[in-house]
């Protein structure tokens, strides 16, 4: 009787057909989603309690973790990972957020160096563009030879443990142009009657975009910030390729760490554990963004 | 006053952009210079004869294998990866958009989630998956997630969703009226008006793919199935005693495919960008 009743009521809220059509329509999707993401992701949990190659593993409860915490080198390659990422993202944003403004009104002619800016960020991860990096920023690449004319003598910026990780955070800031295009969308939103209403009041260049243009941004800037501090927490090409994580593990980003484990060493085990504790942190620093956007985004309807 | 203005912007805009090209351009100049001439001064046109003989050298330089068969299993990949991104992808923007189903808004969710889930949690079960189905040294791994929604599936549904939801319901409705079922409404109603976003996924997963680099190095180990990137790194390794005209001339190739699609279709990429904010 009971489940005749709830399946009444299912039957009043979908229509039969119309539901087994969506399931039709979402069954790739679905089993994707349960073969090739859910079910690894349960797995690489199990997994960070083991001792494990691909043939034998054992439960080992945990002891990864516990190692993990005096491993010096996995901490190393956090602390790299996070210098990286608080220094290229707000540096990326700010150049990203400073070329819109000056690309929103369509002036003649801006279409063409809206794409031109943003072709960098399509192609930047590439391993093409990396081994042009790693030239251009060697002893006697371009860099050093530019530095030359102007009497100053360079160095091998990729293979000095002080300078290597720069070398990757430059690479990164010259792929501002998707932010720059998701902030343009976002400038060009903000409506022009704000701008007059403070220009008629006296306002300044600076004061409207500190009082209107960075206020009514604000969501946009909270998820370019978001978006990006989670992709730069997962750099590997441009670290694998430039600078293989040397010198000195100064490149040694985290994700490189778990690859020369996992697929290396073959402790895979350990590795997970890694990798669980890199999305951890990750989490914690955008649980960290969105504590803190309630203080500087600013939602219009409320 | 403002005329002035605006020419400074123009100046300024001009230089930064050349600034921010710059290694683009030597990339290609350095394509067609003998090594000796890359690496001294700062000319950037070759002093004496273009060296086009990089390229054909460049192609070759690997013993066994040219970089036609890096072409070749790229382009194979990728296409696939691009068929069954939009195909997947298309079929389940069109269910969350507009069909009703029960656990409509947890699976909404779930598919939130893996927006932003970090892919590197996955890299290493996956292997584990993929060997234990017998898929190392294949392009399964590589095109069967693809199929099923997994590259990038999320970032595409949603992009396909808010697009969907643009189109007015009434056209729906009135196939509806004239018979058309859920399939007939897909086929004839929402795929023909989803033409843009169609096309904004399929070239993000092109563009992704084509760079991806990570899963190519994880899966494939023959020299002979190397795709593009792969083959670029073990050019890469055994360059030093190599020319670098011929490195940077079979780069300059590898990034052909992205800045020419690129340029035949930026509004695609502006657009798809900016209706979901897709990362670069």
């Amino acid at each position: 009787m009971r489940s005749k009743l709830s399946n009444l009521q299912l039957r009043k809220k979908f229509d039969s057909k119309e539901a087994v059509a969506a399931f039709v329509f979402l069954a790739p999707w679905l089993i994707g989603i349960l073969v090739f993401t859910l079910w690894p992701f349960l797995e690489s949990v199990i997994m960070s309690f083991q001792k494990t190659n691909l043939r034998t593993s054992s439960f080992i409860g945990l002891n990864n973790y516990i190692h993990l915490l005096h491993d010096r080198k996995f901490i190393k390659s956090i602390l790299v990972t996070l210098k990286y990422v608080i220094i290229s993202v707000p540096l990326k944003l700010a150049f990203a957020l400073f070329i819109a403004m000056l690309l929103k009104d369509n002036i003649k002619g801006v279409g063409i160096f809206r794409s031109a800016l943003y072709l960098p960020s399509l192609i930047g991860a590439s391993v093409a563009i990396a081994a042009m990096w790693t030239q251009l920023f060697g002893y006697s690449g371009l860099i050093n030879n530019v530095l030359n004319i102007f009497g100053i003598r360079g160095k091998p910026w990729i293979s000095s443990p002080d300078t290597a990780l720069y070398v990757l955070i430059v690479l990164a800031v010259w792929q501002f142009g998707s932010s720059m295009v998701i902030f343009i969308s976002g400038l060009k939103n903000i409506p022009t009657s704000l701008y007059e209403a403070a220009r008629v009041d006296g306002a300044s260049k600076f004061q409207s975009f500190f009082k209107i243009t960075l206020p009514m941004l604000s969501p946009i800037i909270l998820f370019n910030f978001v978006l990006q501090t989670i992709n730069s927490f997962q750099v590997f090409t441009q670290a694998f390729i430039i600078t293989k994580g040397g010198p000195m593990n100064e490149t040694l980003f985290t994700v490189l760490h778990i690859y020369n484990t996992a697929f290396t060493r073959l402790e895979m085990g350990y590795a997970s554990a890694m990798s669980w504790t890199l999305l951890f942190i990750i989490a914690i620093f955008t649980g960290l963004i969105f504590l803190s956007a309630k203080h500087w985004v600013y939602y219009e309807s409320e | 006053m403002k005329n002035r203005k605006l020419y400074f912007k123009y100046i300024f805009l001009i230089l930064f952009t050349i600034f921010m090209l710059y290694p683009m351009f030597w990339l290609f100049f350095s394509s067609v210079k003998p090594n000796n001439e890359i690496f001294t001064g700062i000319r950037l046109i070759p002093k004496g004869t273009w060296q086009w003989e990089n390229y054909i050298n460049g192609w070759s330089a690997l013993p066994q294998h040219t970089f036609g068969t890096f072409f070749k299993n790229s382009f194979f990949v990728v296409i696939l990866v691009v068929i069954g991104t939009i195909f997947s992808t298309t079929m389940a923007g069109y269910a969350f958009a507009r069909l009703n189903f029960p656990f409509k808004k947890i699976l909404f969710a779930i598919l939130l989630g893996t927006l932003m889930l970090p892919q590197q949690v996955l890299m290493i079960p996956r292997y584990v998956l993929f060997s234990r189905f017998g898929w190392i040294n294949s392009y399964l791994p590589l095109v069967v997630p693809a199929i099923a929604a997994q590259f990038a599936g999320g970032f595409f549904i949603y992009l396909m969703v808010q697009f969907i939801r643009g189109i007015p319901r009434e056209i729906d409705e009135a196939a509806r009226i004239d018979g058309c079922g859920y399939f007939a409404i897909f086929w004839y109603v929402i795929l023909p008006n989803t033409k843009p976003a169609i096309f904004s996924v399929g070239l993000f997963a092109f563009m992704w793919s084509w760079n991806d680099f990570l899963n190519q190095l994880l899966y494939i180990n023959d020299v002979g199935k190397f795709t593009v990137p792969l083959g670029l790194r073990l050019f890469l390794d055994n360059t030093a005693a190599v020319s670098w005209g011929s490195l940077f001339a079979m780069s300059l190739l590898a990034l052909l495919p992205s800045i020419t699609l690129f340029f035949f279709a930026q509004r695609y990429f502006v657009e798809g960008i900016a209706t979901t904010g897709v990362k670069g």
